[in-house]
């Protein structure tokens, strides 16, 4: 087995050899090795971009705005990485869409770490696939398929407030549970069991 | 008193890393100090008369099992060399995590021998392969055969049997990647199992000699001394492989030196030091000039700096038995304002290296403190502004950005990866092809370059702007913003000028081994002794922490 480590070199020399900088092929290295190890297709993917990156034309995003169409396929490198660096303002956008977006699949792992950088879940839906990615710690999906995805025609993606996925009766339902695990207090026990003085007006 | 930090423009030069010494952040000390409770078992010897075979040994505590598989191998003289383009050696090993099947066994004696065109599992977590010192190992089997034990001077002057000429962990074809033993309990710091590879190949060199001996004359063959085999250590040639690493790990370059220097600093600024604590700074300061008289070299380079250190220290020792008095306040303090008014950096260093001896208490919590969590700062904060990126160059890399990289001498090299071997290199740009495949590894000038692509971009633009259009330097914006939090962060030199000696990075990384008796055989590579002293592994129980300092000699 392939460790993840010489994932992440080798891809970044592959990063490199084909035009990227030095610093993207390291964002490149470090997300396929994000992916490979979240069980997602990244190498696959990418050596199949790589195949087709001299000989077809892809547009190179700057500046991200909430919907972002173009005729000629975006590259998912570029696209991920100001993805990642405007994520901070993004955010504020909500949710924000791609039409026509090269190798979707590299481009998740970027959102992975934006949602880490943030600290908001991220909801991504790709075509009919959905991804639900959690701060970079782990991707919740519907997709298994070990394919290569050479083409999103539609991407969506969510921020996910950060809110509970319960509500306040479950919350103390269970806390209320969780009290019988705790000691009802003599009146002298109250002044003498926590340690502290009794006034800190000191 | 608050002392400060030494300032990392001067620390962080070549010249004064390259004069570092081994000390009790060593890891090769600390590996010792954390597995002396672990047991000790060789499993398997199975060695034919020659000596070539399989053996098996292993650390184990509780239920936690190291085992170190060796394979021997017959090969001819013309085959042996140190060099990474050798592809076969007398010995090759692989760290197994736990106990090896009788499976697991088959499959490494496929593949560990190979090395680099081998394949190794998650099951296993270092590599490595090693040559003997011929010369010194016939020598010795021909005395054991004979009844008798080697002479010592003869033997110590070399001081191991086995030279390594690779350590292979963290994922390196196939191995164990690092995030599967980062976070256990028994792996205190960086390289343990690395240090535990190497400390139970040493323990295979001497079963193999006696075994070999005794194969030859089984009714007069006699065991090498155990006082010897304390003394004798593994040799390691080290050629530039080693050196990119300290590049492009900039936070654990960081911690390890952070951690040097802070106990440096917690040092200088006790007030009151204890008698007992004076006398062992002392005993181990004298004990260790016999190491420096049998520091063997024929690096002219190397023989200055031994003969330099070598006079400085007898001036150091002579200083404190003539007129310094520990009783006074701050005395380490004093101490050491002296050594950088009267030494040179080869024995300043080596004196910061000693006053940590009595210091465990200092020390060990620092220990605690030299690994890294590298991708913790991997992202780059591009939500900050320019002004704040070209402050940071401006405090961190004040002498760098004043280098003129349009003279020729201060662009000589170039560093690159060898296709026959993946390695890394070091080749004259002028003189040579290859230098538009250059790696990222001139950081000094590179951050010229970042410095001066910003100096008319307005402050107020942020990093993650900035890099839509520059991200041929994205590489370098990450450093600089590491080397905010991390001031031990880079190293404070030109690494692609003539005047470079690529050995001082190899002997910084190798100090922080443990290594001892740095031998350079040109610019580019050196031989070093590692666990010379060290006691034997079923010894380890009883580790006197000194250890470094008990060698015969």
């Amino acid at each position: 087995m392939i460790s993840l480590s010489e994932i992440d070199t080798t891809v970044k020399r592959a990063t490199k050899a084909v035009g990227f900088s030095w610093g993207i092929a390291e964002e490149v290295g470090k997300c396929i090795r994000i992916l490979e190890m979240f069980g997602l297709p990244g190498l696959k993917n990418l050596n199949q971009y790589f195949r087709v990156f001299n000989s077809k034309k892809f547009q190179n995003i700057s500046l991200i705005s909430k919907s972002n169409i173009s005729n000629l396929s975006y590259c998912p490198i570029i696209s991920g990485l100001n993805f990642l660096d405007q994520s901070h303002v993004l955010q504020d956008l909500v949710e924000i869409e791609f039409e026509n977006v090269a190798f979707p699949i590299i481009f998740v792992a970027f959102l992975s770490r934006s949602s880490e950088i943030i600290g908001k879940r991220i909801f991504l839906k790709i075509d009919g696939k959905e991804f639900l990615l959690n701060f970079n710690q782990s991707i919740y999906s519907n997709y298994f398929s070990e394919k290569i995805i050479e083409q999103a025609s539609k991407i969506k993606i969510t921020f996910i407030e950060n809110k509970n996925s319960f509500n306040d009766k479950e919350w103390q339902e269970l806390y209320k549970l969780s009290e019988q695990t705790f000691v009802n207090e003599t009146d002298e026990l109250k002044q003498k069991a926590a340690g502290a003085g009794l006034t800190d007006n000191d | 008193m608050e002392i400060k930090l030494r300032d990392p423009k001067l620390v962080m030069k070549l010249s004064k890393l390259g004069s570092f010494h081994q000390s009790k952040l060593s890891f090769l000390r600390s590996f010792l100090k954390e597995f002396k409770d672990w047991d000790y078992k060789r499993d398997l010897f199975d060695l034919d008369e020659n000596g070539n075979g399989k053996a098996v040994y292993s650390l184990k505590k509780n239920n936690k099992t190291y085992s170190l598989v060796c394979f021997a191998n017959n090969i001819s003289d013309l085959e042996r060399s140190d060099r990474v383009i050798a592809t076969r050696w007398d010995a090759a090993f692989a760290l197994h995590d736990g106990v090896p099947s009788k499976m697991d066994i088959d499959r490494l004696h496929k593949n560990v021998p190979k090395q680099e065109v081998g394949r190794l599992s998650y099951k296993e977590l270092t590599l490595s392969r090693a040559n003997k010192s011929i010369r010194i190992f016939n020598y010795i089997v021909e005395c054991l055969s004979k009844g008798k034990q080697p002479d010592k001077k003869k033997i110590l002057d070399v001081g191991y049997l086995y030279r390594t000429t690779a350590v292979y962990g963290s994922g390196k074809f196939g191995l164990a990647d690092r995030f599967r033993i980062k976070n256990r309990n028994e792996i205190c710091g960086p390289f343990r199992l690395e240090m535990m590879l190497v400390y139970l190949v040493r323990q295979f060199t001497f079963d193999q000699v006696n075994h070999i001996a005794k194969q030859k004359n089984p009714r007069d063959a006699v065991e090498l001394d155990r006082e010897i085999c304390r003394n004798l250590g593994i040799g390691n040639s080290t050629g530039l492989g080693m050196a990119p690493f300290i590049i492009n790990h900039p936070i654990l370059l960081n911690n390890w030196i952070l951690s040097r220097e802070t106990s440096l600093k917690k040092i200088r600024e006790i007030k009151k030091v204890a008698n007992e604590d004076s006398e062992i700074f002392k005993i181990f300061l004298k004990k260790s000039i016999k190491n420096i008289s049998y520091w063997n070299t024929e690096s002219e380079y190397q023989k200055k700096k031994i003969k330099e250190l070598y006079e400085d220290l007898k001036k150091l020792i002579n200083f404190l038995d003539d007129n310094f008095d520990f009783k006074k306040n701050y005395p380490f303090n004093d101490l050491y304002i002296w050594c950088e008014k009267n030494l040179k950096d080869e024995c300043i260093e080596f004196a910061v290296s000693m006053f940590m001896e009595p210091y465990d208490n200092i020390i060990n919590p620092l220990i605690r403190k030299m690994s890294a969590d590298e991708d913790k700062f991997f992202t780059i904060p591009a939500q900050k502004n320019i002004e704040c990126l070209r402050k940071i160059i401006e405090e961190n890399y004040s002498q760098i950005i004043k280098i003129d990289f349009s003279k020729k001498e201060n662009n000589q090299n170039f560093w690159f990866i060898s296709k026959n071997k993946e390695e890394p290199r070091l080749a004259d740009r002028y003189k040579e092809q290859g230098s538009e495949l250059e790696q990222p590894l001139a950081i000094a000038r590179d951050i010229k370059k970042l410095y001066e692509r910003i100096s008319n971009i307005k402050n107020s633009l942020t990093v993650g702007k900035f890099l839509i259009e520059n991200n041929d330097l994205r590489h370098l914006v990450r450093r600089v913003f590491i080397s905010e939090f991390f001031p031990y962060a880079e190293i404070q030199d030109n690494t692609i000028g003539s005047q470079l000696m690529p050995i001082d990075m190899l002997r910084l990384k190798l100090s922080f081994f443990g290594a001892v008796k740095f031998d350079p055989r040109s610019d580019k590579w050196l031989r070093i002794c590692m666990f010379q002293g060290a006691p034997l592994p079923n010894e380890l129980k009883s580790l006197d922490s000194g250890w470094i300092y008990n060698s015969i000699n």
